[in-house]
């Protein structure tokens, strides 16, 4: 039995002090609009739905405090670098920050549900009391403010009955309006947010997702009318809800008690939206200002099947192995940032990204670089790129390990590009202070396409080991997925030669996939006591069995092999 | 956005609309609202619109992630032929579905979301889309025998190394000679492949 508390248990409190929060001040308002005396009378006209309103308002009011706060990349690399000091562990958390946005948004859309529902009955209440098919109190308590000196508590002041009467008051009321546009908003939001639109038509998730700022800038607004009503402290002291509630017909004469006033509640959600909102706004202007300062494109390098290479250099960027960068070309869009892992190692001087073109900025992106044509290029032709970042990501973590297994899967291996091109150059540099003693690489590729520009990189590698007579400090495995009959013929002939037939590395070829839990045991076998880093940029599949691996394969306790999971993702 | 097939968002923000749709229907028919049965009306509308754009077309390009269980309506909608290809007409279709849902304040926000969504088809429609069955490959059974033309010559059970020389070496072969043609068998065999 592994140990599961090793890789997920700070996750797991995270999630639950969220969810605890959650529940708290649910029951908390719930609660408060049930029983408080100023809210007597508005329960009496609103029933459940008063309180039902109102808890998830205050849920609404945490969670779009929350939701802001995973995307602020800067402040949370700030965050990641200046917790050098803290252990590996909290900073695995912050890795997990694009997680917990997903988890509050979908708190948020469960709250919105809540509140628009229990909205619902409010409205159709309101409106059949004040056009008189409703108990006598209500009646009553929905007459005010039809005579000067009287405060009203019941929102919906004309009288036009249902389902007219409730259109009518979500159009003319400001919480109804914004109320409205802030859930389409939302919905928008949400379904151009799923994963085959975000995978596959990457812009339409980001103009919508942009939508946000509406949904904030009403949700700041939504409460600004005061239509939450109760009764005045004064009033209190001389109109008891209990006593007075049963004779309402004798109020404002002498022998009944006085009009009960009341007034609204002011607005709270801004005091809890404001401090995130000013936080991602500095977010976007650091990206404006980072955008402004100049890069400049040393070279282009065209990859067979679909991939370039754009190496690029610009004043005082400083970067780790792994991390990845948001990039803007105004040439091909004006507006539209993309992210991409960066390809080349801190050591060298310049940083470089590998694109594979898939859609239609990369197509744009092709082009503008003069990729398609085949004569050289002038260097005043290439593009104005902008760029933002470097942003930290699980990689940076590898150096810190003695014993480290990455796993890429098809062009998932890019963070690795950059971890091995690190982890030469630092042996170049005789490095023999480098924590790092042993590489497991595992490179899963569909076909033999991907191969041919990291081909190179390996083996540069492998000759340089063979040199420093250190072939066992990286052990790499490529597996190939997708081979297919007549490609098995043609391995089974070449097997016995000493390269490999697709890659021309020493090392073979593997053919399907891995057999993780052997190699999991075996590299365990290897490494008893150590803690391993295991670091995986693929689907989510694959990240599932290797997390399962990493548990089950961890022993209890402090000391013994375990499984560190680190997982990449955009 | 050339490279966008709005059609998939569409179909998203459908599937949301008619699961909207059912919760407001939901909402006013339980809580008996008046006209009420615009609810009842917006259930049964939500369930359509849910059904019918539950199973995901396929993308022209890349493969496509069926949604769980959706084989079952893909057969259903594809009976239909152009009605559920053409998405003019599911762009006219889901705003007339629309329309009657606008009457209550329960089931509006249907309305809006279930317009969106029909606006999203029309401009997939304008570009030429069209919903496309994913249909599962049929398997390739591989030919048995197909490849051999003609059959061995020399089939198990096999006599002894001695008994197989060449006529050459001059050693008896014996009836188990080995110059082309069928084997003789010193053993009848049975063939036992099914």
């Amino acid at each position: 039995m592994g140990n599961w508390i090793e890789n997920e248990g700070l996750s797991i409190f995270v999630v639950l002090v969220w969810l605890g929060l959650n529940v708290f001040l649910f029951i908390k308002f719930y609660d408060v609009y049930n029983h408080k005396p100023r809210y007597m009378y508005s329960q009496k006209l609103l029933g459940f739905a008063l309180p039902l309103a109102r808890a998830p308002a205050a849920c609404l009011n945490f969670n779009c405090m929350l939701i802001l706060l995973p995307v602020c990349r800067n402040l949370l690399s700030f965050l990641r670098g200046s917790s050098a000091c803290c252990s590996t562990r909290i900073r695995r958390q912050l890795d997990r920050n694009l997680t917990f946005h997903k988890m509050v948004a979908w708190m948020i859309a469960l709250h919105t549900a809540i509140h628009t529902i229990a909205h619902l009955f409010n409205v159709e209440w309101c409106v059949n009391a004040r056009v008189n098919s409703s108990d006598n109190l209500s009646v009553a308590l929905s007459n005010l403010e039809d005579k000067p000196g009287e405060t009203y508590l019941n929102f919906a002041r004309a009288k036009i009955p249902n389902p007219e009467g409730g259109l009518y008051v979500a159009v003319t009321r400001l919480a109804g309006i914004t109320g409205i546009v802030i859930t389409l908003c939302l919905i928008l939001i949400i379904t151009s947010s799923t994963k085959t639109i975000r995978r596959s038509y990457f812009e339409v998730f980001w103009y919508t997702h942009h939508l946000f700022v509406i949904f904030f800038i009403g949700l700041a607004i939504h409460g600004a009318e005061k239509i939450v009503r109760g009764q005045t402290a004064e009033s209190l002291k001389v109109h008891n809800p209990e006593i007075c509630g049963k004779d309402p017909s004798a109020w404002g004469k002498p022998e009944g008690c006085p009009i009960p006033q009341f007034s609204g509640n002011p607005p709270m959600t801004w005091k809890w939206i404001v401090a995130p909102m000013f936080l991602y706004l500095c977010e976007r202007l650091v990206r404006f200002w980072r955008s402004q300062q100049k890069v400049v494109i040393t070279k282009v390098v065209t990859h067979p099947f679909k991939t370039i290479e754009l190496q690029m250099k610009k004043k005082g960027f400083k970067m780790e192995v792994g991390q990845y960068i948001f990039v803007k070309c105004p040439k091909v869009s004006r507006l539209e940032w993309h992210p991409f892992t960066l390809t080349s190692a801190p050591e060298e001087d310049f940083f470089s990204i590998h694109i594979r073109i898939v859609g239609d900025w990369t197509e744009g992106l092709f082009n503008a670089c003069g990729c398609d044509k085949q004569e050289f290029q002038d260097a005043w032709k290439l593009p104005k790129i902008a760029v933002d970042g470097p942003f930290g990501t699980a990689s940076e973590d590898v150096f810190s390990y003695e014993v480290v297994m990455l796993v890429g899967a098809g062009i998932g291996v890019t963070p690795f590009a950059s971890i091995l091109k690190s982890v030469w150059y630092k042996y170049c540099n005789n490095a023999t202070n480098l924590r790092l003693k042993k590489i497991y690489f595992y490179w899963l590729c569909r076909d033999t396409h991907a191969f041919e520009w990291f081909a190179d990189l390996l083996q540069l590698l492998e000759t340089q080991m063979q040199e420093r007579n250190n072939a066992g400090f990286l052990s790499y495995n490529i597996y190939l997925t997708g081979w297919d009959e007549s490609q098995a013929d043609h391995f089974a002939v070449h097997h016995d030669e000493e390269k490999d037939v697709i890659t021309g590395l020493k090392q073979k070829t593997l053919y399907g996939r891995p057999n993780w839990d052997n190699e999991f045991k075996t590299i365990a076998g290897q490494h008893p006591n150590t803690r391993i880093g295991v670091f995986l940029c693929g689907p989510e599949a694959l990240a599932e069995t290797l997390s399962k691996q990493c548990i089950s394969n961890s022993e209890s306790g402090p000391r013994g092999v375990h499984f560190i999971f680190n997982k990449e993702n955009f | 956005m050339g490279q966008i097939e709005w059609a998939m968002w569409a179909n998203e923000q459908a599937l949301a609309s008619g699961l909207i749709l059912v919760m407001g229907g939901i909402v006013a028919t339980a809580g008996q609202f008046t006209k009420w049965y615009f609810g009842a009306y917006s259930i049964g509308a939500g369930v359509f619109v849910c059904l019918l754009e539950y199973p995901r077309g396929k993308r022209r390009k890349g493969s496509t992630m069926e949604r769980c269980g959706q084989k079952y309506m893909t057969r259903v909608v594809k009976v239909f032929g152009p009605l559920t290809r053409n998405y003019y007409v599911r762009a006219f279709l889901h705003l007339a579905l629309s329309v009657p849902a606008g009457f209550l304040l329960a089931t509006i926000l249907g309305t809006a979301c279930l317009a969106i969504a029909s606006c999203i088809y029309l401009l997939a429609a304008f570009r030429g889309e069209q919903w496309v069955p994913i249909e599962p490959k049929p398997k390739e059974r591989p030919q048995v025998g197909g490849t051999i033309k003609q059959p061995p010559s020399n089939p198990p059970p096999r006599p002894p190394a001695e008994a197989r020389k060449k006529p050459s070496e001059g050693e008896a072969a014996g009836a188990a000679g080995v110059s082309g043609g069928p084997q003789e068998n010193p053993v009848p065999v049975i063939d036992e492949v099914v």
